[in-house]
């Protein structure tokens, strides 16, 4: 592997907190090039780029930073440039980042909390959206109430809406191993049989509205960017 | 009104603009987001049947005769609904002001209703403003948004803010009973979340005599915004952005997103706008009542679409908030005279019982 497709891979770790999706695949990667710096090291340059002028700052800046704490720590990369493009906060957030300065220092007197209970926002609708992404195939095949409410991580067919699932779950400390049930509440704890169908219910419009935002965003880059492909491969 | 198959529909554009984002109205030095706002608006404009799209100068701003042609005499609407958007920071003369607005009611008093608009931050003065505007123009509505930015530095606004609370008294006072709140997609909020929905549902418990109408179903919270829906029966979905961005593009989630609308929120609190200027309403008319739910299994647990189903979105539900009158020939027989079309069971009645054991809130 180049360090290129290292950096490439680790700008794929990166989400839009809002779409739960990674740039990569959002085509939110302008450009990504990684050149010698002179002194034996390598720089990464990223470019990234949003659907529209007004997305909002506060994902955006995630995602900015987000980018540079991955790209970063790749080994090889001795310094990560990250740039925002084309956005009305562009020169606050990249000034923010080169600065290593956090959200609420970068729009000091504007906002007023930091993003950790934001992403945990999202997180969560992805931890409940995400049993609908698992589940929905086997209520297809006529899986019961029943039967669901007993499915382990474990024994749950493997895809990669699965291990999607697992990470977001780790990353919140809710259970994530073999033994701990698909579907659960925003507690952790255990859905019963006759709370299926409401629970699912419930999930799928979660992710309606996560997905849906997302089909907006996507037409919106694709529209902004025509003919300006992003760097994807 | 539409006619189609025999049958009438009386047609409410409850949510609709008449910008100016023309270039003289941007403010020196804000150039950048007056024109980054317009594009953002394009980008919706695409999603639009490609016969009825607009060059990008025409969308700056149309003419008073463009939007007499596009609503009313193409456009099927019997009664439209002008919703204000002020944006001054970097529109000069604003993006959309009631005054603008007035300005068509003058001259087609039969045809329009406009809304007030205000903004808790304006302290005094908005209250007064408020007091004038609704003697002037005898405002029966307000549209707010709480993502705006203000002069004194704020980025956005809770209808929980105390400020906010004086100004829906006087809402009360003044017999302003509809609120329209722009809940949708996350463009432009700087602080934590502009667009975030729980603030409604205070808001309707403290006025329960108001009515809420969520613009844009709150999406992408619509999840939120759904079980707020279900609890407070004076919260309502104004689909506008709904029917307009989604119908003729993403045709399977229109369809995923009416089918929970309908279930969560209820036929009877679903209202049409075309969000003219985004869209023109003739195709959003005719889509709608030419449309329903697809027969794939994958829609099967949601509901198909009666033709009552369709007169109340389309106009009745709107025509009951802002008493309008409604022809006769339009209106829907009364109860007795059809044969009940759908179980009793009120939208997402199980949330509130706690029947099927919802578990906690997202």
């Amino acid at each position: 592997m180049t360090l290129r497709d290292s950096v490439w891979q680790a700008l794929g770790t990166v989400l839009d907190p809002e779409l739960d999706e990674p740039i990569t695949d959002l085509d939110f990667v302008a450009s990504c090039t990684v050149s010698g710096d002179g002194h034996g090291g390598s720089v990464a340059d990223v470019r990234l780029r949003l659907p529209t002028f007004f997305c909002a700052p506060n994902f955006s800046f995630l995602m900015v930073a987000d980018a540079y704490d991955a790209v970063a720590a790749v080994p090889g990369v001795t310094r990560a440039e990250i740039t925002l493009t084309d956005h009305h906060a562009s020169d606050e957030i990249n000034r923010g980042i080169a600065a290593h300065a956090g959200f609420v220092e970068v729009f000091e007197g504007e906002a007023e909390t930091d993003l950790a209970g934001l992403r945990r926002y999202f997180l969560e609708k992805s931890v409940i959206a995400g049993q609908d992404r698992v589940a929905r195939p086997l209520v297809d095949a006529g899986v019961g109430p029943e039967e669901l409410a007993e499915l382990t991580l474990g024994s749950a067919p493997a895809s990669p809406a699965l291990d999607r699932l697992r990470q977001r779950r780790a990353a919140l400390g809710l259970p994530d191993d073999d033994d701990a049930p698909l579907l659960i509440h925003a507690d952790g704890s255990r859905v019963s049989s006759a709370q299926v169908p409401l629970h699912l219910r419930r999930a799928r419009l979660t992710r309606l509205g996560i997905e849906t935002n997302g089909e907006f965003c996507k037409s919106f880059l694709a529209s902004r960017y025509a003919g300006a492909a992003g760097t994807g491969w | 009104m539409y006619e189609k198959d025999g049958e009438k529909y009386f047609i409410v554009d409850s949510h609709m603009h008449f910008w100016d984002a023309s270039r003289d109205n941007w403010v020196e030095g804000r150039e950048q987001y007056a024109k980054g706002w317009i594009d953002c608006f394009y980008g919706y404009h695409q999603l639009a049947p490609p016969t009825t799209h607009w060059e990008w100068d025409k969308y700056l701003k149309v003419s008073a005769d463009d939007l007499m042609r596009d609503v009313f005499e193409e456009g099927h609407v019997d009664k439209a609904i002008f919703q204000s958007t002020y944006l001054k920071y970097w529109y000069k003369n604003g993006f959309n002001t009631t005054e603008q607005n007035a300005a068509m009611l003058d001259k087609h008093p039969d045809k329009f209703i406009v809304n007030g608009r205000w903004d808790p931050r304006d302290g005094d003065a908005g209250l007064k403003q408020l007091e004038e505007d609704a003697a002037r123009w005898n405002l029966k509505g307000v549209k707010l948004y709480t993502a705006e930015w203000h002069e004194n530095g704020s980025r956005g606004w809770k209808l929980t803010d105390k400020d906010s609370y004086r100004f829906l008294e006087k809402c009360r006072e003044l017999g302003i009973k509809n609120i329209h709140a722009h809940k949708g997609p996350t463009i432009w909020p700087l602080n934590k979340d502009g667009f975030a929905v729980e603030d409604v549902d205070q808001a309707a418990t403290d006025f329960p005599d108001l009515n809420f109408i969520v613009e844009h179903a709150g999406i992408p919270r619509i999840d939120d915004f759904a079980y707020i829906a279900v609890q407070e029966p004076n919260v309502y979905a104004g689909c506008s952005v709904v029917v307009g961005a989604l119908m003729h593009a993403r045709p399977k989630f229109f369809a995923r997103i009416m089918g929970e609308l309908l279930f969560w929120v209820g036929e009877d609190r679903m209202t049409f706008g075309s969000d003219y200027n985004i869209w023109t309403p003739r195709w959003q008319v005719e889509g709608l009542v030419d449309w329903q739910m697809p027969d794939d299994e994958a829609f099967s647990d949601y509901p198909k679409l009666t033709t009552a189903t369709k007169k109340k979105i389309l106009g009745l539900n709107a025509a009951r908030l802002y008493d309008i009158e409604v022809p006769a020939e339009c209106q829907l027989p009364a109860a007795g005279e059809i044969p009940a079309q759908r179980e009793p069971e009120q939208p997402g009645e199980q949330l509130v019982t706690g029947a099927a054991g919802a578990g906690t809130t997202a």
